[in-house]
């Protein structure tokens, strides 16, 4: 009998162990809930002036400090660790001199792990308040209505431009509010080189492969294979896409719908045919460069052409600061000079957690973000990569030369949004795809059929009416 | 029933792993079996039958992965067997910095793999690497290690022998220390060689030894993932995807139940080649 009892006791003291550790698990969930409780109870406070706050989103300068609140709010945000984030603090050190709101940087990996680790903590429920993500498809793929807050009515969202809108949109409903700058996809060239050898811009992919043609010639790399990092090389087929448009107008629509595809659409599979044709005019050790030794080799001027997207002029300011006023930007030529556009990258977006303690606060947050006074505040730390996306916000006089080259198509309204912000398809084997075509391993025909298959089953596995 | 009672004390130590066992591993996996059949994105998820498992093996990239896998497990578990024995003997005999060599031989098995990776595939730069400006000392214009389709996934896994034949070497060594000297005693009375040692002695009383480095080494090498990961995330192309690098990249497609389905393909895969072998080779094993 006594036996037995000492028996229970063990087993009663091992589950009081296991509870206790439970138990303890739980309790640190608990004061995290209630630290989040106590920065509910002060926004509360200030919330009655939010009203007034979005009312005055374009010029919130004036009675700032009726829109103060009393403790200070923190928000976070979640942001990846590729993106500087020096010119996003320049705003957000006034948003928390002003509203007495501030901002913690909670850093994530890019890329696809990235991708990953928000929709787990989207899953989860342990979201940040504010969530800096890709625009396009990729926002898409979050299921941005069962996530983030509904903008549409947002008064401040009148300052954000329409071309940015359906980028963060389901049906006729905004999700997120723009970044900061928008970029182009197009071709980084170096000037010097260009001045050396006579050669200018060109306006049709013949005049660019002769170009590279004197290039070569002149015991130089033409153009600059950075294929290690393997993003890289689908830059040559994603910033065709103006001139897919040009050629299709309804691409788009009908790639995201099954009724186009890249192998049966002449204009897209000449996406890949230009890619494959460079092959013999880049670096020779091109499969194991990396975007930084491309970026080098680019300002050395021992390479010429380097297609990329814009906000590696950035990257280049940060590294050889001395050297930004080389690069030039030219978009990549079609097949007629006459139709002679740019591809164009928006900005990431920034959306608000619907689960968040802060919402008011945040929505604050994004009214001054969003206006003129801030993206200039940002171009104090960080020059634009392109325009921006927010009316009236204007380029500083000391942006980089090469966005300056970019505006003639924007003011002459010859540009068109990437195709990864126009569907929610694009097929993760890309870059992939890519360096196969690029390096002749297979033939355009075969890697458009490839990557049709690819997005395939991409539209299959999220589940996409009409596949 | 009594005799569950008399066992509950024992049973009641083993009931808290127990429960985290079953949590963290038994319930995924069985969960895993479960949600390769859905189309799953973490929070909803739709039964739609067999269509992973259709979608898996229709993937453009699976059959040079199905084939890269087998390559790299077979090439890495041959050499590991047979540089790991030779080793193992050579710092068995009477050499003098026996201590020191056996632990160079160690050492690259404490490194952390993806460093590992990263360094090698900065000596593999085919222009600037230091593998190959050593051989154009020698005024060899050595390969594009990683580069070319043909030869990245053999650097690869040259890497990896590289790094895990330190394993092999220690296994190897326990099982020729633990040879009794009897054995060497008669063969010297006999006359035998130093080969003939190492023919009749040395390699069948090794043979659990040998087992064990290639069971281990198989295994490892069909699931194998961070070196190749870290060296080439299979590239170029899909030029060195293996089944692994594959399902990794379905995850990260965001294809959650189509990534299960290629964990649950994976998992019989090797139970189908790593049973059958471990019943031949431990048929085979001799008694000390």
């Amino acid at each position: 009998m006594r036996a037995k009892s000492k028996q229970v006791l063990t087993a009663a003291t091992s589950l009081i162990l296991v509870a206790g550790l439970v138990a303890g698990c739980g309790n640190n969930a608990n004061s995290g809930n209630n630290a989040n409780a106590g920065t509910n109870a002060e926004q509360t406070n200030g919330g009655g002036t939010e009203t007034n706050a979005a009312a005055g989103g374009n010029a919130p300068a004036e009675g700032a400090s009726a829109e103060r609140y009393e403790e200070t709010v923190t928000l976070k945000m979640l942001i990846d660790n590729q993106t500087s984030t020096e010119g996003l603090k320049a705003v957000t050190d006034e948003i928390e001199k002003r509203f007495n709101i501030k901002t913690e940087y909670e850093l994530r990996p890019g890329g696809g792990e990235g991708d990953n680790l928000v929709k787990t903590r989207l899953v989860s429920g342990e979201m940040t308040d504010l969530n800096f993500y890709n625009a396009g498809s990729l926002f898409k793929s979050l299921q941005p209505e069962k996530y983030f807050v509904d903008l549409t009515s947002e008064p401040f969202m009148q300052n954000v431009m329409e071309s940015f809108l359906p980028t963060v949109s389901v049906g006729d409903k905004v999700y997120a509010a723009p970044s900061g700058s928008s970029q182009a996809g197009a071709w980084l060239y170096n000037k010097k080189v260009y001045a050396e050898l006579g050669l200018s811009v060109p306006k049709t992919w013949d005049e660019l492969m002769a170009n590279n043609e004197k290039i070569k010639a002149a015991g130089k790399t033409a153009v600059i294979g950075s294929y290690k990092d393997s993003w890289t090389s689908q830059l040559i087929l994603l910033a065709d896409y103006y001139n897919v448009q040009a050629e299709a107008p309804t691409f788009a629509d009908d790639f995201t719908n099954n009724k186009a595809k890249f192998e049966t659409t002449p204009a897209a599979v000449r996406g890949f045919e230009k890619l494959a044709s460079v092959k013999d005019y880049m670096n020779k050790d091109y499969l194991a460069t990396t975007y930084d030794q491309a970026l080098k080799m680019l300002v050395d001027g021992t390479g010429v052409h380097y297609p990329m997207l814009t906000f590696a002029l950035s990257n280049i300011f940060a590294t050889y600061p001395d050297k930004i006023d080389d690069i030039g930007v030219f978009a990549q030529p079609g097949d007629s000079a006459d139709k002679n556009g740019l591809t164009v990258w928006m900005p990431a977006a920034i959306s608000i957690y619907k689960e968040s303690k802060n919402i008011e606060a945040a929505k604050k947050w994004m009214s001054f973000f969003v206006t003129p006074e801030a993206m200039a505040l940002m171009a104090t730390k960080a020059k634009p990569e392109g325009p921006y996306v927010i009316k009236g916000a204007k380029l500083p006089d000391d942006a980089y030369g090469g966005v300056k080259d970019m505006m003639p198509y924007f003011d002459n309204n010859t540009n068109a949004p990437a195709l990864e912000f126009l569907s929610p398809l694009k097929g993760p084997n890309l870059p992939q795809i890519t360096v196969e075509a690029g390096a002749g391993m297979k033939s355009p025909a075969d890697s458009a059929k490839a990557y049709d298959k690819d997005v395939e089953k991409q539209a299959k596995q999220l589940g996409i009416a009409g596949w | 029933m009594t005799k569950l009672s008399k066992h509950y004390y024992s049973y009641a130590f083993i009931l808290p792993l127990g429960i985290i066992y079953f949590i963290f591993f038994l319930l995924p996996t069985l969960m895993s079996f479960f949600f390769s059949l859905t189309r799953w994105d973490l929070a909803d998820w739709e039964f739609i039958g067999l269509e992973n498992y259709v979608t898996f093996f229709s993937e453009s990239s699976l059959t040079i992965g199905f084939r890269n896998t087998l390559i790299y497990a077979v090439v890495t578990c041959v050499l590991k067997v047979v540089l790991g024995l030779l080793l193992a003997v050579a710092l068995t005999s009477n050499l003098r910095s026996k201590g020191y060599l056996r632990s160079v031989v160690f050492f690259p098995t404490l490194l952390s793999t993806i460093a590992v990776g990263i360094a090698f595939s900065t000596l593999m730069h085919p222009t600037q690497g230091l593998i190959n400006q050593g051989l154009s000392y020698l005024n060899i214009v050595g390969p594009d290690w990683l580069g070319d389709t043909s030869i990245a996934l053999l650097s690869v896994a040259f890497v990896d022998v590289w790094k895990g034949v330190g394993m092999a070497t220690v296994i190897y060594i326990a099982g020729i220390m633990s040879i009794p000297q009897d054995y060497s005693e008669a063969l010297q009375i006999d006359g035998g060689t130093a080969f003939d040692k190492f023919k009749h002695i040395t390699i069948p009383l090794t043979a659990p030894a040998m087992n064990s480095v290639i069971i281990l080494s198989f295994i490892g090498g069909l699931r194998s993932f961070d070196l190749v990961w870290a060296m080439t995330k299979g590239g170029p192309g899909f030029s060195t995807d293996l089944i692994a690098s594959i399902i990794y990249k379905q995850y990260q497609g965001g294809f959650y139940g189509l990534a299960t389905a290629g964990n649950v393909i994976l998992f019989i895969g090797v139970s189908l080649l790593a049973f059958p072998l471990f019943m031949l080779l431990s048929k085979r094993e001799v008694d000390l």
